[in-house]
């Protein structure tokens, strides 16, 4: 009789974790920190330096050597605005019900477009790199765009689709770039100084890290995204075509519309990462050796965010806070691709969430067979 | 002309393992499961035939054949995770390949730092040895493959049901099939392909394990496999077609008449056809009808 309360509480706890994708997400990524821990454990390393990097990159302190500096905070944040950005291409994608894989090509699109604008565009001061981030917003919106008008009007998969489109956009991205007149292999000329998107008091307050402008650029995003998801008539529809796309239809949505929509503003949200991190964490425009892999963390970013707004926000400075640390791991003998391994793993355990459901439908399934037997035994 | 015949080997180099994981990508969509983790499990492949090669001394060519095997190996284990997910737990089959993309990166260049106190593998001395007129023995192994796909799924009873579990599920298992073992039997098929051609990939064309050597050929695979309209002699064809771009793109220096294309040209083309005939085969369903979606019996 005790073990069966005993067990009894433990799934009750269970439940109440799986009751909400909130504690769902900080299940899972507690558990991914969990699995890092126990492998750097298993190769002889000690994990306290892998916490003790993540501490002084979300605070500044170093505990071992006592002091602070706050330019690792800077650091932090400049490293989560683009998962932040890619995270919200991910999700907004996904509450239309699309699963958009292409933020890396949005996010190279819109890359691409910001170093031409800032190499090319007026060079006027305070304009310059707004236009360059408003263009590199629409290319972005227009290569998501693409995708959603193909998966409307053609019924192309956008999985396939975003995947094909991630390398086109890294291709020709490199193409253009060194079509750029004094361009070499790897690198354009430096930008004018106009097309730098400001740091202003950042610099100062966080000891000359890279922050910039950029923070505010992205908080606007998260505000929007909220604002179009929730409370618009045009985040209804997407939100009903996600649901259940036949229902929309008989409802009067243009599903259509809808998608494509839905992809652009994705595109737009990868495409101003790409202008930020261009324009803000480099000098001059890069020929790309390789993918950036913000649009990949940036789905683990959705997942554990769970599509909205706030969440996306929280995950994303989460998976900021690995990006930035893995130079503080690296340099306490913690081989920095755990932070890798852990996402891969919240991402893996994530899709293992339906798994614990059916889990707890079966525990429940069999207490209420049990009870019945026993009280079947009880009046016999 | 002589140096298009002359690129015959280099071009084979560049299919064969294209080929062999498109083939293991089409087994597993044949079944119903789609498998966007192709990529990662041609990393861990290559992590692992580079990782088995080297430890074993790095010049035998008995090595590279133990190599071959443990890269098999390794990919069928990792491709377990897969599995479970998407047919036990009838997970979402993009969001645990994509996890398994983000474990592969990280969890082989973490192993390399430990094992070789670097990011990429220790060099071996020497990879496979080309046999007869420059062909690796990669490219018959993409032969025996692509025969074996081919024969299991259109003259064995095993291929008739996986197909069938493919196409609809519900048919099949009111027909006696155990749907379920047939997609398990099916996604680890795909994932010890994967690996084996992360293998080829690594045993043939360079001399170690980095991060970058897959460097797409895994999504090349996927898209091979939608190109090829999910049949073996088209995904074989699509495989060549790519693979000879791809060769195109890094051989083109050597030819003359190619010069005056930048070798972006080339890179782009697999991505671009199959997004064009993707576009203009829409409509006429090519596709296994039940691929992504996750079969749940009723009644249990």
């Amino acid at each position: 009789m005790r073990t069966a309360k005993a067990r009894s509480g433990g799934s009750r706890l269970l439940d109440s974790i799986l009751a909400a994708p909130r504690t769902v997400s900080i299940f899972v990524v507690v558990l991914g920190f969990a699995c890092g821990t126990i492998l750097i454990l298993a190769v002889g390393r000690d994990p306290g330096g892998m916490y003790a990097a993540l501490v002084q990159t979300l605070t500044g302190f170093d505990l071992t050597r006592g002091t602070w500096n706050a330019r690792y905070i800077g650091e932090w944040l400049t490293a989560s605005l683009p998962l932040i950005l890619c995270g919200m291409s991910m999700g907004f994608a996904a509450r239309t019900g699309l699963f958009n894989i292409g933020a890396e090509g949005q996010y190279i699109v819109g890359l691409t477009i910001a170093q031409a604008v800032a190499l090319f565009g007026p060079q006027i001061q305070g304009l310059h790199w707004i236009l360059a981030v408003i263009a590199a917003g629409l290319g972005g919106a227009a290569w998501g765009g693409i995708v959603g008008w193909l998966k409307a009007r053609y019924a192309v998969s956008e999985v396939v689709a975003t995947i094909m489109l991630n390398y086109i956009a890294f291709f020709l991205s490199r193409y253009f770039t060194r079509l750029i007149p004094d361009a070499n292999t790897y690198q354009t000329p430096s930008f004018p100084a106009t097309a730098r998107i400001p740091t202003g008091v950042f610099d100062s307050l966080t000891n000359g890290s890279r922050l910039n402008a950029g923070i505010f650029v992205a908080l606007l995003c998260v505000l929007a995204y909220w604002f179009i998801i929730e409370r618009t008539r045009l985040g209804f529809s997407l939100r009903a075509t996600g649901l259940n796309k036949e229902a929309a239809r008989y409802g009067g949505i243009r599903v259509t519309r809808a998608v494509i929509i839905s992809m652009g503003i994705a595109g737009a949200f990868a495409g101003l990462a790409g202008a930020i991190v261009s324009l803000g964490s480099f000098s001059y425009g890069r020929v790309l050796g390789g993918y950036d892999n913000y649009g990949f963390n940036g789905i683990a970013v959705a997942l554990v965010g769970n599509s909205t707004a706030g969440g996306t926000l929280v995950s994303g400075l989460l998976f900021g806070m690995l990006a930035s640390a893995q130079p503080l791991m690296q340099s306490r003998q913690i081989p920095k691709e755990v932070t890798w391994i852990i996402s891969g793993l919240v991402v893996v355990f994530i899709s293992l969430r339906t798994g614990f459901q059916m889990l707890i439908d079966w525990r429940s399934k069999r207490m209420t067979e049990r009870d019945e037997a026993a009280r079947e035994g009880g009046e016999g | 002309m002589n140096e298009l015949l002359g690129m015959i080997p280099s071009v084979l180099m560049m299919v064969s393992p294209i080929l062999i994981a498109a083939m293991g990508g089409m087994i597993s969509e044949r079944a119903g499961i789609v498998n966007i983790a192709l990529e990662g499990l041609m990393g861990i492949g290559a992590f692992t035939a580079a990782t088995t090669h080297v430890l074993l001394g790095g010049e035998f060519q008995a090595t590279v054949w133990v190599a071959l095997g443990t890269a098999l190996v390794a990919g069928a284990l990792i491709s377990l995770i897969h599995a479970y997910a998407s047919v036990s737990l009838n997970a979402d089959q993009v969001v645990s390949g994509t996890g398994i993309n983000l474990l592969a990166m990280g969890s082989t260049v973490f192993l390399a730092q430990i094992i070789f106190h670097q990011e990429r593998t220790e060099p071996y001395k020497l990879g496979m040895l080309p046999g007869p007129g420059g062909i690796y023995a990669t490219a018959y192994i993409a032969l025996a493959v692509l025969a074996a796909s081919w024969y299991v799924l259109y003259r064995r009873p095993f291929g008739l049901r996986l197909r069938a579990c493919g196409e609809h599920p519900a048919a099949a298992a009111a027909a006696g099939i155990d749907v379920r073992k047939v997609r398990y039997i099916a996604v680890l098929v795909s994932g010890a392909l994967a690996g084996l051609a992360g293998a080829c990939l690594v045993l043939t064309q360079t001399i170690q394990y980095t991060m970058y050597t897959i460097n797409g050929a895994g999504f090349i695979a996927l898209a091979a496999v939608s190109f090829g309209r999910w049949l073996p002699k088209g995904v074989a064809g699509a495989a060549l077609l790519f693979g000879s771009a791809v060769a195109l793109a890094i051989y083109m220096v050597n030819i003359q008449a190619l010069r005056v294309l930048p070798p972006e040209f080339f890179s782009v083309m697999p991505y671009l056809i199959t997004i064009v005939t993707l576009v203009l085969f829409s409509g006429k369903d090519y596709a296994p009808r039940a691929a992504g979606q996750p079969f749940e019996k009723s009644g249990s």
